[in-house]
Order: structure tokens, then C-alpha cells, then sequence
């Protein structure tokens, strides 16, 4: 294995983990603007906003990923949405990931007892003040875990926006093997520096789930 | 001049497609009267009680609180706003206590009468001080739900509902879920209430607690009333094959 090669990579490598970073936080504030619509959507009292919701998560779960990248990217200059590589990434897998999280985020408020909210109501709470103090908070206790499932599989889904040409940590390793011929060393840093970002990623969500937990 | 009842359910019918749950029931409740609602499961007596406060909402008939209809037929958010209104005249108490598990003991008291009664901080608590001490439960007002045994999450359950200060309070099985041990401590909350003239509706399988507190019972079978009047009357004498049929399996289930 070729140490000195991996040291004078590595600034190239942490520069393009940044931008990994950057996509991942965008993609999953995205998706979790997705999730929160799409689930309020799936559990709305109207048929159409229900229909619309179901549409939703099952084509985008339906259909891979890249597919989708690749219709927004270079399928949509062609029906006029001209993005760039980046945004596109950001835009795709953010609508993406909502898809699974929409899905997260309906399953904690249904687990939340029906109960509750009937406690609630009986004391003269409307509809939306029962969700807001009563089944909410009990749901996002109950989500945080499941999204931090989604947010992990989100982080190493960027790796998909390479194949537009976003120069992220994925595309960064394959254009250094180009150059040095060196492989191994070139993915076994990429994924290292994945596993950081995962493994700072899990800890932050772990402490968050403790800091809310209920005695 | 008749006077107005204080509850009345006129015609009360329920199906759930072809299944009759409540068919033309009829009753009628007075001021600081307390009325036990007895019967097998699937008599209907729960149904009942949870159309009282519009719950679970009846196919046909009415429910009048002091005269008002509780179950009005209203647009969407004319009905939201009235049985609002309504729902907070009439505590309600349950099975499973159904206590907020991420708010303390305190928090499940206030809230309502802060969101409704638009209450500040320090009034909030003085009434919840009020209400958690009449329970009993004063020394645990900063405890989670999760931290209380099943007696003391009841108690509390009835101190939230008393915070809203109803006229009429509807007790479903209040007991039921309880370990035998634990069934006194929410017995004697409620004869305290029976005692203070709180008009109470009490759905019970504890035919003791009904005959000791109660002023009247009502046996309700197969979606009917089938007999009703004062405990020592429908315990003793009662004239109906279906609620001798009950009360003898009830003994034996006793003994």
C-alpha cells in the first residue's frame, strides 16, 4: 500500500468530503421537508392529498435512484429544467430520500396510541392542538431512530451524484485513480473518510434520541 | 314548567354496518345524579357512554347536555368549535388512563386549562396544586406518567379531567386495567366526587363500588336498556330473566 501516495491525496480527498457533507445535509433537509408533506399528505383527511401522497413514495421508492438523477439531469433540459450538476443532485435525491422518510415519519405518528389524541380531544383540544402537544411530540420521540436509518442510507447515496460529475468524494476517487493508477488506496480512502461522516453522524443522532428520551 | 334534565339521550341508536351496538336507548340523568352502567361486553354500555361526549358518534338520535345537543349535525368547523365547547363541560376518564407520557404529572393537568382557558403559568398551578391534592397525588406533580403505579396514573387521569372544571364526568372502566390492590385508592377518588355531587356516569364491571355509590343503575344488554332503577332494587329484586342471568354469573364469576 502506498502511504506517501495516501498523504498527498488526503487534503484533495477532505475537500471533496466537504462537498459529500454539504450534498448530504441539503439532501436530507430536503427530504425531510418531503417526509413532513408527504406524510401529512398520506394521512390527510382528503382523498386526493392521501392519493397524491401514496403516488409519491411509490414511484420514487419504485423506481433506482439514479434513474431519477439521470431523468432530472440530463432528461430535463429537454422539458426545460436546466440545472446544474449540483443542484441537481441536491434537488434528486432530496426529493428522493423524502420519499423514505415520508414513509418514517407517518409510521411514528400512526404508533403513536390512538388514545392520546382521544384523551386530548375529551378535554376540548381541537384536532390540531390534540396533534401538536399531544401526538406530535410523542411521534418525533419516536422518529428520530427510523430517520436516522434513512439519513445514514442518504449520506452514502451521494456517492450517486459522481455519475452526473459532481466532483464529491466518490467522483474525487475515481478521477485520482485516472491519474495514479492506484485503486485500492484511492476507495479505501474514500470509504474511510464515508465512515467518518457516518460514524460522527450516528453519534449526533444517538445523543439526540437520549437528550429527548422520556424517564 | 318541566325542568330541563341534565342529560338526555333520546333514541339513541349505533350500527356498525349490519352489527346494532345501541338500539333506541333511552335515558335521562339529573343534576349530581350517579348513574352506573352495567351490563356483559358488547352490551353496548361503553358506546353509550362514549356518544355522550360525541366520541364515538350515534347513527341516530340526540344527546342533550343541560338542554343543548351535544352531537348537532354542523358544518366541519362549526362542529369542531361547538363540540369543543361541549367536550369541555364533560370530563371524561378512561380504561387506560391514557395520561400524556411526555409531559409530568403536572404538565397533563395544565395543559388543557392553559390552551382553553387561556390560564398563566402561576394560575395553572395553583390549579392543578388544587386538583393533584384532592387525588392525592400533590407529592408526585413533577413525576412522568412512566414513574406512577396504575392507582396513582388513574387518580391523576381524574384530576386532569376535574381541571377543566366539568359539570358531568363519564367513567369508562375507570378500574378495570387495575391490579385488585390498586382498585381502592380510584374507588375512593370517586366516592369523594359521588360525595361533592359531581354528577357521574360510570361504566363498571364492580358491582359493589356501583351498589355502594351509585343512585341508580342501568343493565344494559344486547344494545338495550333492560332494566333500570335504584342498586338495591335491580341488585336484589331484579325483575328481568336477562339481568338475573347476568348478576348470577357475575357471583360465580366472583367467588
Amino acid at each position: 500500500m502506498d502511504t506517501d501516495l495516501i498523504l498527498k491525496v488526503t487534503p484533495f480527498f477532505l475537500q471533496a468530503a466537504v462537498i459529500t457533507v454539504e450534498l448530504s445535509v441539503l439532501t436530507v433537509l430536503i427530504g425531510l421537508a418531503c417526509g413532513a408533506l408527504g406524510a401529512a399528505a398520506r394521512l390527510s383527511r382528503h382523498a386526493a392529498l392521501r392519493f397524491l401522497g401514496a403516488a409519491y413514495v411509490s414511484v420514487i421508492r419504485g423506481t433506482p435512484a439514479l434513474i431519477q438523477l439521470f431523468l432530472l439531469y440530463f432528461g430535463g433540459p429537454q422539458i426545460g429544467i436546466q440545472l446544474d450538476a449540483f443542484s441537481a443532485g441536491v434537488i434528486g435525491l432530496g426529493i428522493n430520500i423524502g420519499a423514505y422518510m415520508t414513509e418514517t415519519m407517518r409510521g411514528a405518528i400512526v404508533a403513536v396510541d390512538h388514545g392520546q389524541a382521544e384523551a386530548a380531544r375529551t378535554l376540548g383540544l381541537s384536532r390540531a392542538q390534540a396533534f401538536r402537544k399531544v401526538v406530535l411530540p410523542q411521534a418525533l420521540r419516536l422518529m428520530i431512530r427510523p430517520l436516522g436509518v434513512n439519513i445514514n442510507a442518504q449520506i452514502k447515496a451521494t456517492a450517486l451524484v459522481s455519475a452526473i460529475s459532481v466532483i464529491e468524494l466518490t467522483y474525487t476517487a475515481q478521477r485520482y485513480i485516472g491519474s495514479t493508477y492506484k485503486p485500492f488506496e484511492m476507495f479505501l480512502l474514500a470509504g474511510v473518510l464515508y465512515l467518518a461522516i457516518i460514524t460522527v453522524t450516528g453519534k449526533v443522532i444517538a445523543a439526540l434520541d437520549r437528550r429527548v428520551r422520556l424517564p | 314548567m318541566t325542568q330541563t334534565p341534565f342529560v338526555e339521550i333520546r333514541h339513541a341508536q349505533k350500527s356498525y354496518g349490519t352489527l346494532e351496538v345501541l338500539r333506541d336507548v333511552n335515558l335521562t340523568v339529573n343534576r349530581g345524579e350517579i348513574v352506573a352502567i352495567i351490563g356483559p361486553s358488547g352490551s353496548g354500555k361503553s358506546t353509550l357512554l362514549r356518544a355522550i361526549n360525541d366520541l364515538d358518534p350515534l347513527s341516530a338520535g340526540e344527546v342533550l347536555l343541560e338542554g343543548v345537543q351535544v352531537n348537532k349535525t354542523l358544518p366541519p368547523r362549526a362542529y369542531e368549535a361547538h363540540i369543543n365547547e361541549m367536550r369541555q363541560h364533560i370530563g371524561m376518564v378512561f380504561q387506560h388512563f391514557n395520561l400524556f407520557p411526555h409531559l409530568t404529572v403536572r404538565q397533563n393537568v395544565t395543559m388543557a386549562p392553559k390552551l382553553l382557558k387561556r390560564l398563566g403559568e402561576a394560575e395553572a398551578n395553583r390549579l392543578a396544586e388544587e386538583q393533584l391534592a384532592h387525588v392525592g397525588m400533590l407529592e408526585r406533580i413533577d413525576y412522568y406518567p412512566s414513574q406512577l403505579s396504575g392507582g396513582q396514573k388513574q387518580r391523576v387521569a381524574i384530576a386532569r379531567a376535574l381541571a377543566m372544571k366539568p359539570k358531568l364526568m363519564l367513567f369508562d372502566e375507570a378500574t378495570s386495567a387495575l391490579d385488585p390492590e390498586l382498585v381502592e385508592e380510584v374507588n375512593q377518588v370517586m366516592k369523594r366526587l359521588a360525595e361533592e355531587h359531581m354528577t357521574m356516569i360510570i361504566v363498571t364491571h364492580e358491582m359493589d363500588f356501583a351498589a355502594s355509590v351509585c343512585d341508580r343503575v342501568i343493565f344494559m344488554d344486547g344494545g338495550v336498556v333492560v332494566e333500570e332503577g335504584p342498586p338495591s332494587v335491580v341488585f336484589r329484586t331484579p325483575t328481568q330473566e336477562r339481568t338475573r342471568n347476568f348478576l348470577r354469573k357475575y357471583l360465580e364469576g366472583a367467588k
